[in-house]
């Protein structure tokens, strides 16, 4: 579904991705996994047209979108859940989840949504309209991912979702992902937690400082001697 | 202090602080989403004053027209300042832009001398707008009534758009943040040019208004106004809509009182602005209805 060839960007004067090939077949999590500053944000924010591409070239659905504007890269349908949630903390719930159907005009089809949202996520039901900002760190990932959601994405990136959360929280967002996978979505998804993506993931591939060192099966990755030693946190 | 004098300074005070309102809602929305103060905003006043000078007495035209002309020039002008003056220095640091803001104010204001003239010219009244109205002893003009109620609907106009409306949203969202806002598929350069609509468009009513109280224009007639819009902007809380329209009352009521109350101080009457600034600055910097969100992270 989306295919990067040989990618390249540079960073705050840093080279930050040295030609990057990856690939995320439809109805699959892909993880990529590293330690901090081996590009793995980079990687989506390139993606999300946030950052621009150097060189090389990334296709969704066999169309081109290197340089294409965030905006039409989001109604294209590739959607990322930004590290640190990013809300809009001075709107409401529900002006939030509005936000993230910004582009779709079909009304009641964004209603019926929204609803949908609220039964995933049952305490966004409750602070509707409470100002967005006031809301727990957990609240908080639950609206980043509903509002990413609203705008109906094929493609779902999330950098970093657990990022910040107690053990128990971790717990319940990668119930999340599972769940929205399970749904039929393909998800790109980025964390420190090693360990819990490749358990979830189809497919891993290991960044270290801008190069995809390994790759394979999230769970092979897992078992790999190399990357426990190195991410996991295992001898 | 009689009852009529009274009353008399109640309605001026209502009057200036009305035109104060308008014209610091657009200093508080532009900063609101740009973090920039906007100098050249000042200046707009003007131009909407001289192309509705022009439009009535050049032209000949029917003076709703070349009002309604003059603020659709003056929307035009204020997006396309930005367009040229503000949106390539979008990621340079914030004093650039700053700069940039001061420099396009002296622009518009030698551009008027030297093209219109330095001299003031007098601005024409309309009958259809601007008649006597006696009531028992007391004799206004009816400015008086007109400004602060074309103003009232304005705010609630306004303050309808920004809190209901998607582009309202929207423009909430960017000032918050401007990459997440791109990642909901939001166009963030359509946003702030709407922005730039909304405001330059009530500084162009204010300007009329403005010059239709206050009857001479000049080419640096916005600079006064200008300032003191900008210090009732600080003084509700740069940023927050209803804190523009609760200092730009504030300010205009203050001044007129002050004057009203204490005569001896009519010469310091552009003072007490300023004045207010300092305090405000000084003890409570982020104003009255200033932004001040708790977020957790």
């Amino acid at each position: 579904m989306l295919k990067i060839e040989d990618l390249h960007v540079y960073y705050g004067g840093i080279h930050a991705l040295k030609g990057i090939t990856l690939e995320v077949p439809e109805n699959k999590i892909v993880t990529l996994v590293g330690a901090n500053g081996a590009g793995k944000s980079t990687t989506l924010r390139a993606i999300s047209g946030l950052v621009p591409v150097a060189r090389g070239k990334i296709t969704f659905r066999g169309e081109e979108i290197t340089r294409t504007k965030t905006a039409e890269i989001v109604k294209k349908g590739i959607t990322l859940v930004p590290e640190g949630r990013r809300i809009f903390a001075n709107l409401t719930v529900l002006e939030n989840l509005n936000m993230g159907a910004y582009a779709r005009t079909d009304k009641e089809e964004i209603k019926r949504d929204i609803q949908r949202i609220y039964e995933m996520f049952p305490r966004l039901k409750e602070r509707e309209w409470q100002a967005a900002g006031t809301l727990s760190g957990g609240e908080q990932q639950m609206l980043a991912v509903g509002r990413a959601l609203m705008s109906r994405p094929a493609l779902l990136m999330m950098d970093e979702p657990s990022l910040g959360l107690a053990p128990l929280l971790v717990k319940e967002v990668f119930r999340i992902i599972k769940d929205i996978y399970s749904k039929g979505m393909t998800i790109l998804l980025i964390e420190q937690n090693a360990t819990a993506a490749l358990q979830v993931a189809d497919y891993g591939y290991v960044l270290e400082t801008g190069n995809i060192v390994l790759q394979g099966p999230g769970k092979e990755l897992a078992a790999n001697d190399e990357v426990k030693r190195a991410y996991l946190g295992k001898a | 202090m009689t009852g009529e004098i009274f009353l008399q300074n109640l309605a001026n005070g209502i009057s200036l602080g009305s035109l104060y309102a308008l014209i610091a809602i657009g200093y508080t929305m532009v900063y609101g989403i740009l973090r920039l103060i906007n100098f050249a905003h000042a200046d707009l006043l003007m131009v909407a004053a001289y192309v509705a000078f022009y439009g009535i007495l050049v032209f000949t035209l029917p003076w709703w027209l070349s009002f309604l002309i003059a603020i659709v020039v003056t929307a035009i002008l204020g997006v396309s300042i930005e367009k040229v003056a503000y949106r390539p220095l979008r990621d340079a640091p914030r004093i650039s832009v700053l700069i940039s803001a001061i420099g396009v104010s002296f622009l518009l204001e030698n551009l008027g001398i030297v093209a219109i003239g330095a001299r003031p010219k007098s601005f024409p009244r309309p009958e259809d707008i601007v008649w006597n109205i006696n009531i028992g002893d007391i004799s206004f003009l009816s400015l008086t009534i007109i400004i602060p109620l074309i103003t009232v609907i304005l705010l609630v106009a306004v303050t309808y758009m920004v809190n209901k409306t998607k582009i309202g949203t929207a423009m909430r969202a960017v000032s918050r943040d401007f990459e997440t806002a791109s990642l909901m598929a939001v166009d963030v350069n359509k946003v702030v040019s709407a922005t730039f609509v909304v405001g330059s468009s009530l500084a162009a009513v204010g300007g009329i208004m403005w010059s239709l109280q206050y009857p001479q224009i000049d080419p640096l007639m916005g600079v006064f106004p200008g300032l003191k819009c900008f210090i009732a902007a600080v003084m509700g809380g740069i940023g927050s809509i209803p804190g523009a329209m609760l200092g730009g009352f504030i300010l205009g009521m203050g001044e007129v009182f002050l004057v009203a109350f204490m005569p001896e101080l009519s010469g310091y009457r552009d003072a007490f602005a300023f004045v207010i600034l300092i305090f405000i600055l000084l003890f409570k910097p982020t104003g009255i209805l200033g932004e001040n969100v708790v977020e957790k992270v």
